[in-house]
């Protein structure tokens, strides 16, 4: 197993790929094309790109519903290729849109979910139960799916991913389409699954997702990894932050070039009114270079610190911003 | 027979009932021939060569039962279809189960169902005073071969659909059932077929399915069809659930 390597620092991984590839014979294209992955045990991984860039590909490759053309893929210590009945054992999957059968109830999905996965149809309507309660779809079980909200919907599919307690959940675009409260609930659960020991395998299109969720980020375009670190490190890749200060009077802005030079790095702005101060933290610089553009007499119409986001990361890497780029990389 | 396969099976017997626009047709468009056939065509009896029979209707029923189970066959491969283009069949493939598991639980879902067709048209021939010539073990063998021939029509269906992947495609093979019912002896003796018909409803698998069935309703307890429609029955049944489980291999080895 090429996980050898990585054992040998003492990381058990729940999933490693090594130079994994797919390639389409129809015109030839690769979706995922050389990607090395090791994702530790207990890791939330988010898997961050544009629509089109392989993050799909990449999860039906892992959860063996593809077989890579290239390249060797480990789940839970299972090859994909070799032993997939192995990996589906140990996996839970919740797949983009959440295709959900409408005409059943959420309680009757749970519990032939769990059936299939192994458990007793004794033991399968009380984990359903259980698992419904978790969602806080208990008052919803036993209506019918097509009667569900597509919040509703997602926090089934989920339950549905959980209820063989697998050791490692693969969520595919979880939160597209949600509103920004059932976003929010998903999130919760996902925190808490990190916090019981849970590896989760996320791919989403949304930064803050990635930013707010992931213990480490990869980023995919064009069917690559071009980064993959930390959120905190990734930032830190592109830039410091920086101090977008806005001039009520645009005379001002030679001067404040020069006040500001004293607490940071200044560049012009955009506009004669503004001016961007490059500091090494942002917060605790924020008040001195206040008091000194005050003590200058330079009036200020508004102070905003910005720092960098994956989507620096994402134009730094590929050249184009995560959310214009389903036409570039595509 | 697996607990997954069986958890299938009844998820797909309790989808079919919900959904009445597919359930529907399959009793109303057989009767609605039957209705037709038996009401305007009764004189084909007197014609020299139609065989001893209990009445008209006893002969037409196994008509109505194999258009009804053929029918039920091509809907088990659009709502596999549907599950396909919806997503839900991955849902299922990415779960420990045998792949046999899969198929075997859809089949099982089609005996029932299959049972259940064959029962409805027995019942509407006893209601409009059809005999049955074999008795209480003539009903069974009509049940139980109901129950095998569903399973082979839908082993059918699931090869075209695993191959096909649309629920389209699928719904598109519609008129092939017309085509093939009427290229057999269903509906009339193959001794009253012209030619190339009777050539063709001599090699046609459903003569002999449609043949089996007729004996323990219009004839009697006779073993020579009522086997030769056990025994092809048992063959389309091989031959379609082996084309299912490769189907179903290619369609997840392709994974597109």
């Amino acid at each position: 197993m090429p996980s050898r390597a990585l054992e040998s620092t003492g990381v058990s991984h729940a999933i490693v790929t090594s130079a994994i590839e797919k390639r389409y014979p129809k015109g030839g294209t690769y979706a995922v094309q050389g990607v090395d992955l090791a994702v530790e045990e207990g890791e939330v991984y988010g898997f961050l790109g544009p629509n089109g860039a392989g993050k799909s590909t990449m999860v039906r490759l892992l959860v063996t519903l593809l077989r890579p053309t290239s390249g060797t893929a480990f789940v839970a210590g299972h090859d994909v290729v070799k032993d997939p009945a192995s990996v589906r054992a140990s996996i839970g999957v919740a797949l983009q849109d959440a295709a959900i059968d409408p005409l059943m109830t959420g309680r009757e999905l749970l519990e032939l979910q769990a059936v299939l996965h192994g458990l007793s149809r004794r033991d399968s309507a009380p984990r359903g139960a259980l698992l419904l309660e978790r969602v806080g779809l208990s008052s919803a079980g036993d209506k019918r799916v097509g009667e569900y909200s597509g919040g509703m919907r997602r926090r089934l599919d989920l339950a549905m991913a959980l209820i063989h307690e697998p050791r490692v959940l693969f969520l595919d675009e979880p939160t597209t389409g949600l509103d920004p409260s059932s976003r929010l609930l998903l999130w919760d659960e996902v925190r808490r699954l990190r916090d019981q020991g849970t590896t989760v395998f996320l791919t989403t299109q949304y930064l803050e997702e990635a930013d707010v969720l992931a213990d480490r980020v990869g980023i995919i375009a064009g069917g690559r990894l071009v980064a993959e670190d930390t959120p905190e490190a990734l930032k830190s890749q592109v830039g410091r932050p920086h101090v977008h200060v806005v001039l009520l009077n645009a005379t001002d802005r030679e001067r404040s070039l020069q006040v500001a030079s004293a607490v940071g790095d200044p560049r012009p702005g955009v506009t004669d009114h503004c001016l961007d101060v490059s500091v090494e933290d942002g917060a605790s610089e924020l008040p001195a270079l206040v008091r000194a553009l005050d003590e200058a007499g330079i009036a200020v119409a508004g102070l905003d610190v910005v720092r960098p986001t994956l989507d620096d990361v994402f134009l730094q890497k590929t050249g184009a911003h995560l959310t214009e780029a389903e036409e570039v990389v595509a | 027979m697996s607990a997954p396969s069986i958890a299938l099976a009844l998820r797909a017997l309790r989808l079919t009932f919900r959904r009445p626009q597919f359930l529907i047709p399959l009793f109303l468009m057989p009767s609605i021939f039957l209705a037709v056939n038996v009401g305007g065509l009764t004189a084909t009896t007197r014609l020299p060569g139609f065989p001893e029979t209990t009445s008209f209707l006893a002969f037409q029923l196994p008509a109505a039962m194999v258009q009804s189970l053929m029918l039920s066959g091509l809907q088990a491969g659009i709502a596999v279809s549907l599950e396909i283009e919806s997503g839900f069949f991955d849902r299922i493939v990415t779960a420990p189960v045998a792949r046999l598991a899969i198929v075997v639980g859809r089949l099982m879902a089609a005996a029932v169902l299959g049972a259940v067709q064959v029962a409805f048209f027995l019942l509407v021939g006893v209601l409009f005073g059809a005999d049955m010539a074999g008795g209480p073990a003539g009903f069974v063998i009509v049940l139980v071969l109901g129950a095998l021939a569903g399973v082979a029509f839908a082993a059918i269906g699931l090869a075209i659909a695993f191959r096909a992947r649309q629920a389209s495609i699928v719904q598109g093979l519609f008129p092939f059932v017309f085509a093939v019912l009427y290229l057999s002896s269903a509906f009339f003796p193959e001794e009253l077929l012209q030619p190339p018909a009777d050539t063709i409803a001599a090699i046609n698998p459903l003569s002999y399915i449609a043949g089996g069935l007729r004996a323990p309703i219009a004839f009697g307890l006779q073993a020579a069809p009522i086997l030769e429609g056990l025994l092809v029955t048992a063959g389309v049944i091989v031959v379609a659930s082996l084309l299912a489980v490769a189907g179903l291999r290619w369609r997840l080895a392709d994974g597109s």
